[in-house]
């Protein structure tokens, strides 16, 4: 049961890892479209990202309980 | 709130301060994932603070100001002028007889200042060789991604008149 648990953990931090890598590609695009003049791509952009940190919170939150329901 | 309480009963500072330096270096998986997710949060609000500015963005209001007048500059010269500001530097071609185009002098790479090769009739940026079109300012050449911002001209009475810049970014 813990090292399943253990395996779960790591594979959230994993995801999130992930998901960041592709949220910060994301703010520079996004920052880089706006700074040329192109205000169209900050809705999606904004958009997408707070989807992308819904995913973070939920694995965090998901490893919050494994590692409450393992100890 | 249940899902950030801490797993141990110890007080806060204990964790922060603890006596031996092996426990300060220790971060647990928990704690990774915090600092991740709140890294991830961080992301957010900066996508947000670009969707706010961009929401909040009006339209720059420019002013007419005569650059030159016609037949001033010889076909193949140019003119080095500031509009829309004092510290915005721009060039003004003459690249035929009845032909005017002028841009911002600023690289859109690094900002160094570009001069016309009139023997390849093109833009150049002497620091990092980009090289811009003479027609339109869109790049040709070397690491700028994007074109040189254009000033529209008019030509009122036999003067030419600076009205607007395109392709400017914030």
């Amino acid at each position: 049961m813990k090292k399943g648990g253990l395996t779960a953990i790591d594979g959230a931090m994993v995801l999130i890892v992930l998901l960041l890598i592709v949220q910060i590609w994301l703010l520079s695009a996004t920052l880089e479209s706006y700074l040329a003049g192109y205000r169209e791509a900050a809705v999606p952009g904004a958009i997408i990202s707070g989807i992308l940190f819904g995913a973070c919170l939920g694995l965090y939150l998901f490893v919050v309980r494994i590692d409450s329901e393992v100890r | 709130m249940k899902w950030f309480r801490k797993p141990s009963s110890a007080p806060l500072w204990q964790d922060e301060f603890p006596v031996y330096t092996a426990d300060e270096r220790y971060v647990s998986r928990r704690q990774f994932t915090k600092f991740l997710t709140l890294t991830s949060f961080a992301m957010f609000a900066g996508n947000l603070w670009i969707l706010v500015r961009s929401l909040l963005h009006r339209a720059p209001s420019y002013p007419r100001q005569t650059v030159a007048v016609l037949d001033e500059i010889a076909i193949g010269g140019v003119k080095i002028f500031t509009y829309p500001t004092p510290g915005d530097p721009c060039i003004l071609v003459r690249t035929a007889s009845d032909s005017y185009v002028a841009y911002s002098q600023k690289c859109t790479h690094l900002s160094c200042a570009v001069y016309y090769e009139k023997e390849q009739n093109r833009l150049e940026c002497p620091c990092h060789q980009g090289f811009f079109s003479i027609a339109d300012g869109s790049v040709l050449q070397g690491p700028p991604q994007r074109p040189l911002p254009r000033v529209a001209l008019e030509n009122i009475g036999g003067h030419l008149v600076a009205v607007r810049m395109e392709g400017e970014g914030v």
